[in-house]
């Protein structure tokens, strides 16, 4: 497969967008926000923790939107964004499980508990690594194509849930991140943030998206490379 | 009645079928030969409409496959190696459940039920249970079963597989005699290695071989002894090729 | 093609099909009446069921000593937990049976809707659930000193069951097309119910813990929406899973 050179171009401009935000954020986290009042240094774990959710969530609804058009398309790429994009939101999704753990260990005085947010995250990412189990355990191509856009569209379930059940369950010690949630009273770790924490804050969510974004489009031409490949040995082999 | 044009059907990149043109005429009774993975039953399964083709057109009775498949089916009866029976339910109970999905008119059901059994021998087995019964005898049920909405084409996949020889002959006279076969009534594709059994059936024979149509022609331009030969060159040739 | 039409040539003019595709109704209700009248004869899937509840539930009862109050908060746990492996056992055999002797592929060829074998095939798993479900009340109550005969806790059941067997259902269909099939069922089925387990869980733990209503009614609420929204998925998906 032949790419276009602006395509080309857009994408080593996106991967050098990514390295130097990071880079940006990175000195943010540690230099520009101030430690967070009541939780102190280790609160600048929670940008990262927030991103890497953001970046997971945006590549959980890229695979959903997939699984919908490869049904409807049947266009093998569609495929391969959705399996890029799980494999990719898996990684962002483990990140942000090992950071949210390692906040929580000063926080709540417990590497892990089983609150409701964390129990339904850690779900949603079995939901997924369930799916790169169907795709190893099915030998026919279009078969395996097949189930697995139906499966991401099941397994999405798990990643709305995520997002919901701190509006329904009142008794999760998680901080809300975004909105209000179903209960006004104040809830344990609920930090008022300062426009610096905004910032920063914002900042590095932007800086994952970027990434993920980088990092799907690598492993799309990846595939598409191994893909090549394939066929290639399959013509010899068939002219052999 | 059933036209094949340049069919082609890959799994992942591989193809198994590799452009297949065939032409089956009406009450034509063809015998689809080939060496195992030469294409044979993902071309049944194209017919059957239970796999989409990749490329080509395929016509059944003046249908598209994969676009008019209720029309199709109607018209399919397909006895394969495996049953396709319940294995709990009676041989009456069975049809009358397949009876329904094929939507026979409710009066007629239990004739029709009973009137087919019959034509294969099981009426007084009717109330038993499909475990029971031998091999044999879930493969004449299986004709029944295939027989049931009186289809215009029947597709034989590798039907003698498992069976013994008292089995296989009972068979042989239930194609030529229950399935209406010898009368032009229906269009059979039968796919086999039985070649003796393919010579005495068919009246045209086809080889498969590699994706690819590689012999085609009645049996009446050859004699039973020709076949064999005719066969070994087909598969042999496309081999080199 | 008038030559193919169902009024021409043949010997049984009455055996033919009378209109274009089966009415989707007498597909659902002839599967579900099939998986029933087979299930009545052998009970093999009920049987088996029932039995690995009842020792589920033993193991519990014996691993969990709890006082009564803790059984109550615990017992709904102990339903649902049960319900779900004692249903994936089921779920594995009643698709493994159709795919093995080819019969999937037989109702395939009939000239019916996918998705109505979907919801017939469904209707058979639900009511097999059901039982389980049905059956652990009773044994619940005895073992765990709880009243479970609530007709709130019996609503919650059937819609727990409902939104598991058309789960159950669509997940299983695929996995049985797969290596190691036994093994990927649950991997794949558990994440998926997750939300009907969880609001059953809590509905009914909310109920016999005697919270007021507010506090399980939006459980029994979110339950009903999965439900809905996995018997629509199984609509729409069920074809592309069959398909080849």
């Amino acid at each position: 497969m032949q790419y276009s050179e602006s395509r080309t171009r857009t994408l080593q401009w996106l991967t050098y967008a990514s390295i130097g935000l990071f880079i940006i954020s990175f000195l943010m986290i540690f230099f520009y926000v101030g430690p967070e009042q009541t939780q102190g240094e280790v609160q600048r774990i929670f940008y990262t923790h927030l991103g890497a959710f953001f970046g997971s969530f945006l590549l959980f609804i890229a695979a959903f939107i997939a699984g919908i058009q490869y049904l409807r398309t049947r266009q093998e790429k569609w495929d391969d964004l959705g399996l890029s994009a799980i494999e990719i939101g898996l990684g962002f999704s483990l990140i942000n499980i090992v950071t949210g753990s390692i906040w929580a260990r000063p926080i709540w005085n417990t590497w892990w508990t089983w609150d409701p947010r964390l129990t339904t995250v850690s779900i949603m990412w079995l939901a997924y690594a369930a799916y790169m189990m169907l795709r190893s355990g099915i030998e026919d191509p279009n078969r395996r194509r097949r189930f697995a856009a139906v499966y991401s569209i099941l397994a999405f379930s798990s990643v709305f849930l995520t997002i919901i059940i701190i509006r329904i369950r009142p008794d999760t010690i998680h901080p809300v991140a975004a909105g209000p949630t179903s209960t006004s009273e104040g809830i344990e770790g609920d930090f008022a943030m300062s426009t610096r924490i905004t910032e920063t804050l914002l900042f590095t969510i932007f800086t994952y998206v970027v990434i993920s974004i980088t990092v799907l489009w690598h492993r799309i031409r990846l595939e598409n490379r191994a893909k090549q490949i394939q066929s290639r040995k399959m013509k010899l082999l068939l002219n052999a | 009645m059933i036209e094949i044009e340049g069919l082609v059907k890959t799994f992942g990149y591989f193809p198994v079928l590799r452009g297949v043109d065939l032409h089956v005429e009406r009450g034509q009774f063809l015998a689809f030969l080939g060496p195992n993975g030469s294409g044979k039953t993902t071309m049944l399964r194209i017919l059957q409409g239970l796999a989409k083709p990749t490329a080509g057109r395929v016509m059944i009775g003046g249908w598209e496959i994969p676009r008019e498949t209720f029309a199709i089916r109607q018209q399919l009866g397909v006895v394969s190696h495996l049953p396709l029976l319940y294995d709990a339910l009676t041989a009456e109970e069975n049809l009358l459940f397949f009876a329904r999905l094929y939507d026979l008119p409710a009066s007629e059901r239990g004739n029709r039920v009973h009137s087919i059994l019959q034509q294969v021998g099981l009426e007084k087995r009717a109330k038993d249970v499909v475990q029971t019964f031998s091999r044999g005898m879930v493969q004449r049920l299986a004709i029944a079963r295939a027989l049931l909405h009186d289809p215009a084409i029947l597709l034989l996949d590798e039907p003698y597989t498992g069976l013994d020889v008292d089995a296989a002959a009972l068979l042989d006279h239930l194609l030529t005699e229950v399935a209406g076969v010898k009368d032009g009534i229906r269009t059979v594709i039968m796919t086999t290695h039985d070649l003796g059994r393919a010579y005495q059936h068919a009246t045209h024979i086809g080889i498969l071989s590699r994706g690819k149509i590689g012999y085609y022609g009645p049996t009446s331009a050859m004699t039973a002894d020709e076949l064999p030969r005719i066969y070994a060159e087909t598969v042999g040739m496309v081999t080199t090729a | 093609m008038s030559a193919t039409t169902t009024t021409s040539e043949t010997t049984t003019p009455a055996a033919k099909p009378r209109r274009l595709r089966t009415p989707y109704f007498q597909v659902v209700a002839s599967l579900a009446w099939k998986d029933l009248r087979a299930e009545a004869r052998g009970r093999e899937l009920v049987n088996a069921m029932l039995l690995f509840s009842v020792m589920a539930v033993l193991i519990f009862s014996f691993a969990l000593e709890l006082d009564r109050q803790a059984q109550e908060a615990t017992v709904g746990g102990v339903l649902w937990v049960t319900i779900a492996f004692a249903g994936t056992l089921g779920l594995g055999r009643s698709l493994a049976a159709e795919k093995d002797k080819g019969s999937l592929d037989a109702l395939l060829l009939a000239p019916v809707e996918r998705s109505a074998l979907f919801y017939g095939k469904m209707i058979g798993n639900f009511l097999f659930t059901l039982a389980v479900g049905f059956l652990l009340v009773f044994l619940l109550t005895v073992l765990f000193n709880v009243n479970l005969f609530r007709p709130v806790l019996w609503l919650i059941i059937v819609l727990g069951c409902l939104g598991f067997a058309t789960t159950g259902t669509l997940v299983s269909s695929m996995s049985v097309h797969a290596r190691a099939r036994e093994m990927l069922l649950p991997i794949l089925l558990l994440p998926v119910i997750l939300p009907i387990i969880i609001s059953a869980t809590r509905a009914s733990t909310a109920l016999l813990t005697e919270l007021k209503t507010e506090d399980w009614l939006p459980w029994l609420q979110l339950l009903g929406m999965v439900d809905f929204v996995f018997l629509l998925a199984g609509f729409f998906l069920f074809d592309f899973i069959v398909e080849e």
